[in-house]
């Protein structure tokens, strides 16, 4: 067993040079069976192995993932959580989420770095307006922080944003949820790896799942890079390659894989101390605990599987960033990368059984994942543990493609995420 | 950035003039009152998404306006090339009509 991280563990270790610190994680080597395999070892699906093991007492399992952990959108992320979704459902969903989040340091006892900076959707048109005091309002009622707040009032808590009349695309006001913010998201697939590694969960790396064996409408188990693997309940979080996990199972998927683009500054003094995000221009921003600014924007529309995008959309992302903070102009950027969303016709996820007795899914999390991460490993956890979804993720039943009961934040908050 | 080639114009341009249409050759239901849920569901949002060759649509936004095919490996991005939706069409039921 491990030892938990204290002051007392970090003092005692520095006087001892800072050596002697155990793995953080134990990597495994497949067993034969499993209990419960959990396939990809991202957030969610760590979160997943974590809360089947802590809140439901399954301690034979298996995450696999097939590159490194924690090296897909865990990673590639812009790191912004928030729950100020229009719709119950998503917002309840999103908001079970926040309320883990704000919790998890302690809980996994791990520094995942949460910090409630607050979230501000800019509002450029009238229409914008409206729709924000309408989300503000759905918002309140769902019980989740929110604020509609002026021009002046953004100016004066944002002194760097452009709010002048002459800008193109004038501020007109903003919504605000204060308990929004980022977080570490590196911490957070180590910090869940770590704590279900305490439980006894096996954390497999290289090893891809090649082929599905299904008997009689059940999952027997998997064929991997690493040999058979056997398990009578099977959850696929692979977020972008969900298709292709559905397809060895004979599943179709409303589901469209498309790169999303990031980049970051080199690092700067403290500028922009909250999260900035614009569906108007369409950009979104935020200053890391290093000083970098982290910068992303829409998706690019072909559907691909290459973790890169086109340039143009670069170029896009950067000038909606200039036209909000202008200052911003002569700041050089680092770094840029790709992650491969996996979105669907609603922008809202699937967290689902499936025709597959034992084989669950958990996906269509397009450009809005990151946030939901504790939350959606809660809820799908409850879905694997009882075999039947938890309250909060029944509405995001595969089903609902075939009901017509889509839970469409596109309108609502799909853009900017 | 792609360089698409629109087969009406008979040039190669950049990307920014196209359009992305998504997944080709997916026929309206002939009796639509006839499906079920489940089927009608699947033709409005069930869709490939492979990992490999896709046949795709594009349209020429800012050229002549219209729809092409094309032919492209979304493991790689390479591109096998650009059809008419006839061509296209033909070429496609050619290589069984797989992926």
């Amino acid at each position: 067993m491990r030892k938990d991280y204290s002051s007392w563990s970090l003092f005692t270790k520095g006087l001892r040079h800072n050596e002697g610190w155990d793995p953080a994680w134990r990597s495994a080597e497949p067993k034969p069976s499993y209990d419960v395999v959990i396939v990809g070892a991202g957030g969610h699906g760590l979160a997943t192995a974590y809360y089947l093991a802590k809140d439901h007492g399954v301690r034979n399992i298996a995450v696999l993932e097939k590159g490194y952990l924690g090296g897909g959108n865990t990673a590639r992320n812009t790191t912004i959580v928030r729950s100020n979704y229009l719709w119950d459902e998503a917002a309840l969903l999103y908001e079970h989420a926040l309320k883990l989040w704000e919790g998890l340091t302690e809980d996994l006892n791990f520094n995942v770095m949460f910090s409630q900076r607050g979230v501000f959707n800019l509002g450029h048109t009238l229409q914008d307006m409206r729709d924000i005091e309408r989300r503000v309002n759905a918002n309140n009622l769902d019980g989740i922080d929110a604020m509609v707040l002026d021009a002046a009032e953004v100016k004066r808590r944002i002194p760097i944003l452009d709010t002048s009349k002459s800008a193109r695309y004038p501020v007109l006001g903003a919504s605000f949820q204060p308990r929004g913010g980022v977080a570490r998201h590196d911490a957070v697939a180590w910090g869940f790896a770590r704590a279900a590694s305490k439980y006894g969960v096996d954390i497999i790396e290289n090893c891809e799942v090649i082929g599905m064996d299904i008997a009689n409408g059940r999952i027997a188990g998997l064929e991997t890079t690493r040999g058979t693997i056997r398990s009578e309940r099977v959850g696929c979080v692979a977020s972008g390659h969900s298709s292709v996990l559905a397809k060895m199972a004979g599943i179709r998927m409303p589901i469209e894989s498309h790169p999303l683009q990031a980049f970051v500054s080199e690092s700067m003094k403290p500028v922009l101390d909250t999260v900035v995000m614009s569906n108007a221009v369409h950009g979104y921003a935020s200053q890391s605990d290093k000083g970098e600014l982290v910068i992303g924007a829409g998706i690019d529309h072909y559907t691909s599987y290459t973790q890169r995008g086109s340039p143009h959309i670069i170029e896009h992302t950067a000038a909606a960033i200039i036209e909000l903070f202008p200052m911003f102009s002569r700041v050089r950027m680092n770094r840029q990368w790709g992650g491969i969303v996996d979105t669907t016709p609603d922008a809202c996820p699937i967290i689902s059984k499936t025709k597959v007795k034992g084989l669950y899914f958990n996906c269509g999390w397009g450009t809005g994942g990151f946030k939901a991460t504790p939350g959606s490993g809660n809820v799908f956890a409850h879905t694997i543990a009882h075999d039947d979804p938890h309250p909060l993720n029944r509405a995001f039943d595969l089903a609902r493609f075939s009901t017509g009961h889509l839970i469409d934040e596109h309108g609502a908050a799909g853009v900017a995420h | 950035m792609f360089v698409l080639f629109c087969p009406h114009c008979g040039e190669k341009r950049e990307e920014e003039e196209f359009g992305y249409g998504g997944e080709a050759f997916i026929p309206r239901p002939a009796t639509p009152e006839a499906l079920d849920d489940e089927a009608w569901g699947d033709y409005l949002f069930m869709r490939k998404n492979p990992k490999g060759w896709h046949w795709e649509m594009w349209s020429h936004n800012t050229g002549c306006r219209k729809f092409f095919v094309v032919k492209r490996n979304t493991a790689t991005n390479a591109i096998a090339g650009s059809w008419t939706l006839a061509e296209g069409r033909k070429a496609y039921d050619a290589e069984g009509g797989s992926t």
